[in-house]
């Protein structure tokens, strides 16, 4: 495995992480920014980054933004509101051409860090705030975003089962943020929440490529001016779910019905179990060798897609499959059934090891993308874990069975959902 | 062994037509972890009216043929090819397109024996009556996935919409009614005709040794014998210039309406770098009508017509070609009048300006560059190029000779009113 150097330089509020690496035509900057998840605070949270890139002082429009994104060859700009655990992190990602790949050109990392900066620090701004038009304009389409999420029938289930399970636990918020909450926003609101997530969130900043790491940590600490702060990082608890398992259906005229049932662990990134949960998913349903695929889809052909999700960070487990409507309590008797399996360590030899070693594949190749290495540290940053990819590798292979088996007895099914359609013919 | 260094992406390919008639290309790529190795045939959905090898008659095959005969392969006598990869720490997969079927792993060790397990499984086909009608299930509720995806919908509508016979616009997947019909013997006949290794290219990109790899593929190939090649012969149906049809509205359970409108282009004739050329500047062209900086982008987005999910798209396979501009609006029928008018007003000159030109060039320069950060890119991308007698490697430098002059000429030849079609998904309740 190719050894990329990894650093952090500790700045008066803020991280700032380099890898060096010269495998990649591009250099990428990468800001997380994670605050509490709250139901006061996540429909700003999810608005903020696209009036940010709606103009900056020195390019006061969306368009004028995007031309300077151009003319750095298409300087790739974006932001994205994700959750981790009980936290909202909002992400901002710049990758623009290592000018060494091109004819007659330098300084495109110094102009696109600027340019990161302007969206930052310097939006364009009227009498003091953002100006209105804009912000009306990014409320119109955040709302469009939000509703159309019932369009894509797939993440609507998906979003629907963590609101109805999770009832009042932050963690049922949508990070794309809350219908009825975006009317009431307005310009000094959101440009005082504004001041307020650079001053309080906790900061980490990463840049990955062809650069020199304490160079490009000074050109950092200039550009980007964070305040010290003193920032507490959330806990996230798993929670408790109901007494009895809770069904909830619901009907919209489609094709196929959405069956997702979710479930809670109370193993999380940070705990020593947690690569043995990791693994205990693995042979439960990530993989097209595992127990949910080869049950529901290559023996009963009831499905297309038939899986199960970890999100380590809360302790939730979803199991998902797309069936036929007459199918689902077969469906849903099977997933309990090799649910019951892996706690019984019902699992050969065969499944584990197969698991691990596509658990190791997938970790050594999220090192081949500027993103994926982030998102390996940022596990560890958000959970104040340390667990370095070699240790994980480790960790995965000294798994056994029934370490994995002990890991899926701590999974307890919460909410059954169902989204079907019409009625069969 | 061929050896091809392109300078200025600091990248070098290697390449050898093996005996059998097999395109082996081995990118080296320092610094990964992983190899990605692509095995595709030249064989898509739209290929369904040929001569079978061996026979003198044309036959008609049912539809998404291709697309289940690409399931079937997996299975084998002795089980799941997928455990084989998963033992061997390979992530496998596969995809059909219009024009091509690609079998695929990616793996970061285990990498000759995972080559040799992609390069066997389909060199091996094994169908059975048992295992086709099982299939059907699966296929079935991927077929009806897709039904409920309104994104794919409007985009497969206009297509359909598009073409009045040519078979582009079957989708992929057939329907639950043609896969029903699919038997093994049409999927011997489909494999036999087009999976012989003269219609198949292997890639293989990450850190290897490349004459180590091809001496390994050389060394499978060598052992197992191939009929002599015949040419494939193809049929498809003569296209009218005119859109099948202006246009289509489909009522599903959305929320927000679909908007996509399109034209299609006659088949190019076009070879070698003239034809990358056309398709660069059928991409530049939408880039500067319809890109974020684009004026009409600003003022559509400033009024709420569209959002961030407005878009293009530019296909160019063996046969057709066709450009597609679209996304969520609340006014779909005043969206796709501007997108027209915009259109046609780029045919007689406007809108293309040296600056814009300028700009879109750059963007699609980085893009590109960007672009070779990724091995599935690499390997996907040069393989539809290589069929297509492309070089991949040739965008860079053909995007650096090109001028606004290729983009206006491109406009006024390909841009026509007769060949507009426009397709909405709209809201249920307003029915």
């Amino acid at each position: 495995m190719e050894t990329t150097r990894e650093q952090t330089f500790a700045k008066p509020g803020y991280n700032i992480h380099t890898i060096e690496t010269e495998k990649f035509k591009t250099n990428t900057i990468i800001i997380k920014m994670r605050a509490p998840l709250q139901k006061e605070t996540v429909t700003m949270r999810a608005l903020l980054p696209h009036v940010l890139q709606s103009g900056t002082e020195n390019a006061p429009s969306a368009a004028a933004f995007r031309t300077e994104l151009d003319e750095l060859y298409g300087a790739l700009f974006f932001s994205d509101s994700t959750k981790k655990g009980n936290e909202h992190v909002l992400t901002f990602t710049m990758e623009a051409a290592n000018e060494k790949y091109l004819h007659g050109e330098n300084g495109l990392f110094d102009r696109a860090l600027t340019l990161l900066a302007d969206v930052l620090f310097r939006p364009h701004l009227k009498e003091g705030v953002f100006p209105d038009k804009v912000v009306q304009q990014e409320k119109r389409s955040l709302e469009q975003r939000i509703r159309s999420i019932y369009d894509d029938k797939t993440r609507y289930a998906s979003l629907k089962l963590v609101e109805e399970m999770y009832g009042d636990d932050p963690y049922a918020l949508p990070a794309g943020g809350l219908l009825g909450k975006v009317g009431s926003i307005d310009t000094a609101s959101l440009y005082t929440y504004y001041q307020k997530a650079l001053a309080e969130d906790i900061i980490d900043i990463f840049v990955i490529g062809d650069v020199k790491a304490e160079e490009v940590a000074a050109k950092i600490e200039s550009h980007l001016p964070f305040q010290n702060r003193t920032a507490t990082p959330v806990q996230t608890e798993p929670g408790t779910g109901p007494q009895e398992v809770r069904e909830i259906h619901e009907k919209q005229d489609i094709n196929q019905g959405k069956l997702n049932i979710g479930c809670r662990t109370t193993i999380t990134y940070g705990d020593p179990q947690f690569v043995a949960m990791q693994v205990a998913n693995g042979i439960f349903g990530a993989f097209s060798h595992s127990k949910l695929f080869m049950n529901v889809r290559e023996k009963e052909s009831l499905a297309y897609y038939a899986a199960s999700r970890l999100d380590s960070h809360k302790g939730f487990v979803a199991m998902l499959a797309g069936i036929d409507q007459k199918n689902y309590e077969k469906t849903v008797r099977i997933m309990k059934e090799q649910l019951e399996e892996m706690k019984n360590g019902h699992i050969s030899d065969l499944e584990i090891n197969q698991t691990k070693a596509l658990l190791k594949n997938q970790l050594q190749e999220s090192a081949d993308t500027a993103r994926g290495l982030v998102e390996v540290l940022y596990h560890n940053l958000a959970s104040g874990t340390k667990r370095p990819i070699n240790q994980w590798l480790e960790e995965i292979d000294a798994v056994t069975k029934e370490r994995a088996a002990a890991a899926a007895q701590t999974i307890t099914i919460d909410t059954v959902y169902f989204l079907s359609g019409k009625e069969e013919e | 062994m061929e050896k091809t260094v392109f300078d200025q992406m600091n990248e070098t390919v290697y390449h050898e037509q093996l005996d059998n008639g097999l395109n082996v290309y081995i990118l080296p790529k320092k610094g990964f972890n992983k190899t990605y190795v692509t095995f595709t045939t030249n064989y898509g959905s739209i290929d369904n009216d040929f001569i079978p090898n061996g026979e003198t008659e044309f036959v008609h095959v049912p539809d998404g043929i291709a697309h289940f005969l690409e399931h079937k392969m997996f299975e084998k006598a002795d089980g799941d090819v997928f455990q084989k990869f998963s033992s061997q720490g390979a992530s496998a997969n596969a995809f059909t397109s219009f024009t091509r079927t690609a079998y695929l792993f990616s793996a970061t060790s285990n990498i000759k024996e995972n080559t040799e397990t992609l390069i066997d499984f389909v060199q091996d086909p094994y169908f059975t009556e048992q295992t086709v009608e099982k299939e059907k299930g699966i296929i079935g509720q991927e077929i009806r996935m897709y039904d409920d995806n309104p994104d794919w919908r409007v985009y497969f509508g206009l297509i359909e919409n598009l073409y009045k016979d040519h078979p582009v616009k079957i989708d992929i997947a057939g329907t639950v009614e043609s896969i029903a019909e699919i038997t093994k013997d049409h999927l011997y006949t489909c494999y036999n005709t087009f999976y012989h290794p003269v219609n198949m290219s292997l890639f293989i990109v990450g850190p290897v040794d490349a004459g180590e790899m091809m001496a390994f593929v050389k060394e499978n190939q060598s052992k197992k014998s191939f009929p002599e090649p015949v040419p494939v012969e193809r049929r498809f149906p003569e296209e009218a210039e005119k859109a099948g049809l202006e246009h289509k509205e489909i009522r599903m359970s959305v929320n927000t309406p679909k908007c996509e409108v399109g034209f299609k282009m006659p088949a190019s004739d076009r070879t070698g770098k003239d034809k990358l050329r056309e398709e660069l500047a059928a991409s530049l062209l939408l880039e500067m009508l319809f890109g974020r900086t684009a004026g009409f982008y600003e003022k559509a987005y400033e009024s709420g017509l569209i959002d961030d999910t407005f878009g293009f798209d530019y296909t160019a396979e063996r046969g057709f070609s066709f450009a597609l501009v679209g996304g969520d609006s609340n006014d779909p029928s005043t969206l796709a009048e501007r997108i027209q008018t915009q259109l046609l007003e780029a045919k007689e000159g406007g809108h293309l300006t040296e600056e814009a030109f300028g700009r879109a060039r750059k963007k699609k320069i980085g893009a590109t560059l960007r672009a070779f950060n990724s091995p599935e890119y690499i390997a996907n991308q040069f393989t539809r190029y290589q069929f297509n007698e492309l070089n991949l490697f040739d965008t860079v430098p053909v995007l650096e000779e090109m001028t606004l002059q290729d983009v206006t000429a491109f406009a006024k030849e390909m841009i026509k009113a007769e060949r507009f079609s426009s397709c909405f998904v709209l809201p249920k309740e307003t029915a």
